[in-house]
C-alpha cells in the first residue's frame, strides 16, 4: 500500500533530514515511527502525504508514485489520507461542526449526507455535544480529538498522525491512542509518529526507529 | 451537477459574507472601481452624443457650385452637360438665381432687407452630390469643378462635419487608451484587495490544501469576491454616468431652448450598460485570479 525506496530528503542549506529510507507497509498495518526530535519523523510523514517532495528515491502510495505526481493530482492523493497534526490546525472562526465539515465540502459531498457523517465522526471522538461551540473553548485534548474527527470524516484508508499526543497529559494521550487502535481494528492503515516510545508500544505496532534521518531497525 | 451548483452557491455566500465583514473597505474599493470606470464610459457617452449631433446636422456631404454673376444661360447649359456626364457625380440640382432669391425672401427676418435690393445679388448655383463621399474624393471633385471657367466659387459643405468625424475618431482612440490604462489599474486594485483577503485567510487556505482541496476550490470564493466587487463597481460607474448625463441634459435643455435647436442627450444604451457591468466584473475576477494563483504558486511544495 505504501512503499518507500531509497528516499532521501535534503532541505535547502544542505541539511539531510532523511537518508536512504526504504520500507513497505501492507494495508491495515499499524506502524509507529519513533526517534528523538529532529530524527526525521515529521519529514517522513510529510513525504508520504506529498506535503513535501523527496530529494531522491520514490514513494508509492496505492500504486501512485507521489514524487512524480503532477501538482494538480496532489489534492486527490491527499484525500486518501486522514491527517492529524500536533498543532491541530483547526480553524478558529468556524464551529466544531464546520471544522469537521471542511473535508466533505472540499470533496463536494452532498449536504444531508455530510451532516450525518460529521455527527458520526464527532460521536466517535466524543464531541457530539460540542458541535455548535468554537474550537477555542475546547481543552487541548478535545482540540486534538476534533482534529482526529476531521481526519476520519472522509473515511480515509490511511491515517497519518504526527505527534498527536505531544501537548497532552498521559490520560488524554492514552484516550487518543485507543482511538487510533480502534480505527486500525476496522481496517484503517495507521501511521503514528511520536518521540514517546513507551506510549506507542501500547498500540502493539510495527516499530520504525529513526536516528538522525536513518532507519535504525 | 447539484453538488457543483451547491458548491458555487456556498462560495458565493462566503464571498458576500467576507465583503460584508469589511463594509468600509468594500465600499471604498467599489467606489474606486466605479469612479475609475465612470471616466471612460462617461466620455464614451458624450462622444456618442456628439457623433449623433454631427450626423443630424451634416447629413449627406454636398458640393455647392456658385457660377459667376456674368454666366450666360449657354454656360449654364454647358455645365449641366458636364455634370451629367461626369463619372464622380451621382446627381445634381440646379438652383437658378431667381429661385434662390425667392427662397431667401421666404426666410424669416430678412425679407425686408431682400425687398430693398435693387437687383438680385445671388448667382446661379448647382448643388452636387458625389458618388463617393470620402473626404479625398470630395476634395478632388471640388478642385476639378473649381477649374471650370464659369465657376466663381465652389464650397464643400460638410467639410467641417468630416473634420469633426476625424476628431471624434481621435477622441474614441483616447477613450480606448484611457479604458485600457484604467482597466489595468482596476486589476491591480483587485489584486491587492484579494491579496489582503488571502493574508487573513492564510490558515484556512493552508488547512484546506493539506486536506485535499484543489486550487479551484481555494480560488472560488476569492474569484466571487473579485467579480462581485467588480460588478458593484460597474453598477456604480453606470449610476455615475446616468446621473451626470441626466444633470447635463437639464442644463443643455435650457441651452437648446435658447438656441431653438432640439438636442437631447442619450444615456448609455442597454447593451452598453450590460457590457460595462460585465466587463467590470470580469476585471475583478481577473485580478482575483491572478492574486490567488500567485499565492498558491508561492506556497507550492518544492
Amino acid at each position: 500500500m505504501i512503499s518507500l525506496s531509497q528516499v532521501c530528503k535534503r532541505y535547502p542549506g544542505g541539511y539531510d533530514a532523511l537518508k536512504n529510507i526504504s520500507f513497505t507497509m501492507q494495508p491495515g498495518e499499524l506502524v509507529a515511527v519513533t526517534g528523538h526530535s529532529g530524527a526525521g519523523k515529521s519529514t517522513l510523514l510529510k513525504l508520504i502525504a506529498a506535503i513535501e517532495r523527496p530529494t531522491r528515491g520514490s514513494i508509492i502510495v496505492n500504486g501512485q508514485n507521489t514524487s512524480s505526481l503532477r501538482p494538480a493530482a496532489v489534492p486527490y492523493l491527499r484525500r486518501k489520507f486522514g491527517l492529524v497534526f500536533q498543532d491541530h490546525k483547526l480553524l478558529f472562526e468556524r464551529t466544531v461542526f464546520e471544522n469537521v465539515l471542511l473535508p466533505l465540502q472540499i470533496t463536494g459531498f452532498e449536504r444531508k449526507e455530510s451532516a450525518k457523517r460529521v455527527r458520526a465522526a464527532l460521536d466517535k471522538v466524543g464531541l457530539l455535544d460540542k458541535e455548535k461551540t468554537l474550537p477555542i473553548t475546547l481543552s487541548g485534548g478535545e482540540q486534538q480529538r476534533l482534529c482526529i474527527a476531521r481526519a476520519i470524516v472522509n473515511r480515509p484508508a490511511i491515517l497519518l498522525a504526527d505527534e498527536p499526543t505531544g501537548n497532552l497529559d498521559a490520560a488524554y494521550a492514552s484516550d487518543i491512542m485507543e482511538l487510533f487502535k480502534s480505527f486500525n481494528q476496522v481496517g484503517v492503515t495507521v501511521i503514528v509518529a511520536s518521540h514517546d516510545e513507551a506510549m506507542l508500544m501500547r498500540l502493539n505496532p510495527r516499530l520504525l526507529k529513526l536516528n538522525r534521518g536513518e532507519l535504525a531497525s | 451537477m447539484k453538488n457543483w451548483l451547491s458548491q458555487h452557491a456556498q462560495s458565493l455566500l462566503l464571498a458576500l459574507k467576507r465583503l460584508r465583514q469589511n463594509p468600509f473597505a468594500s465600499l471604498l474599493n467599489i467606489s474606486v472601481i466605479g469612479i475609475a470606470l465612470s471616466l471612460p464610459s462617461g466620455l464614451y457617452v458624450l462622444l456618442n452624443n456628439l457623433e449623433n449631433l454631427s450626423r443630424q446636422v451634416s447629413g449627406e456631404p454636398q458640393i455647392s457650385l456658385f457660377l459667376s454673376m456674368q454666366a450666360t444661360s449657354a454656360e449654364v447649359a454647358q455645365i449641366q452637360v458636364q455634370l451629367k456626364s461626369h463619372p464622380g457625380v451621382r446627381n445634381f440640382q440646379f438652383v437658378p438665381r431667381d429661385q434662390a432669391l425667392r427662397e431667401l425672401q421666404k426666410a424669416a427676418g430678412i425679407s425686408d432687407v431682400v425687398q430693398s435690393l435693387t437687383q438680385n445679388p445671388l448667382p446661379d448655383a448647382f448643388i452636387i452630390h458625389a458618388k463617393n463621399s470620402s473626404a479625398e474624393a470630395l476634395q478632388a471633385l471640388r478642385d476639378e469643378i473649381s477649374s471650370w471657367p464659369s465657376a466663381a466659387h465652389v464650397q464643400l459643405d460638410s467639410l467641417w462635419a468630416q473634420r469633426l468625424d476625424a476628431l471624434l475618431r481621435v477622441g474614441k482612440l483616447i477613450i480606448l487608451l484611457l479604458a485600457i490604462l484604467l482597466s489595468v489599474a482596476l486589476v491591480a486594485v483587485t489584486f491587492n484587495t484579494i491579496r489582503l483577503q488571502i493574508l487573513t485567510q492564510r490558515e484556512e487556505i493552508e488547512v484546506a490544501k493539506l486536506i485535499g482541496a484543489t486550487h479551484r476550490f481555494i480560488r472560488r470564493p476569492f474569484l466571487y469576491i473579485g467579480a462581485l466587487q467588480g460588478l458593484a463597481g460597474g453598477v456604480v460607474a453606470w449610476a455615475i454616468v446616468a446621473v451626470s448625463v441626466h444633470v447635463l441634459d437639464k442644463g443643455i435643455a435650457e441651452l437648446t431652448r435658447l438656441y431653438t435647436i432640439n438636442l437631447q442627450l442619450n444615456q448609455l444604451n442597454h447593451s452598453d450598460s450590460l457590457s460595462l457591468m460585465l466587463f467590470s466584473a470580469w476585471l475583478g475576477w481577473l485580478g482575483a485570479w491572478m492574486s490567488v494563483s500567485r499565492y498558491l504558486h508561492q506556497i507550492e511544495p518544492r
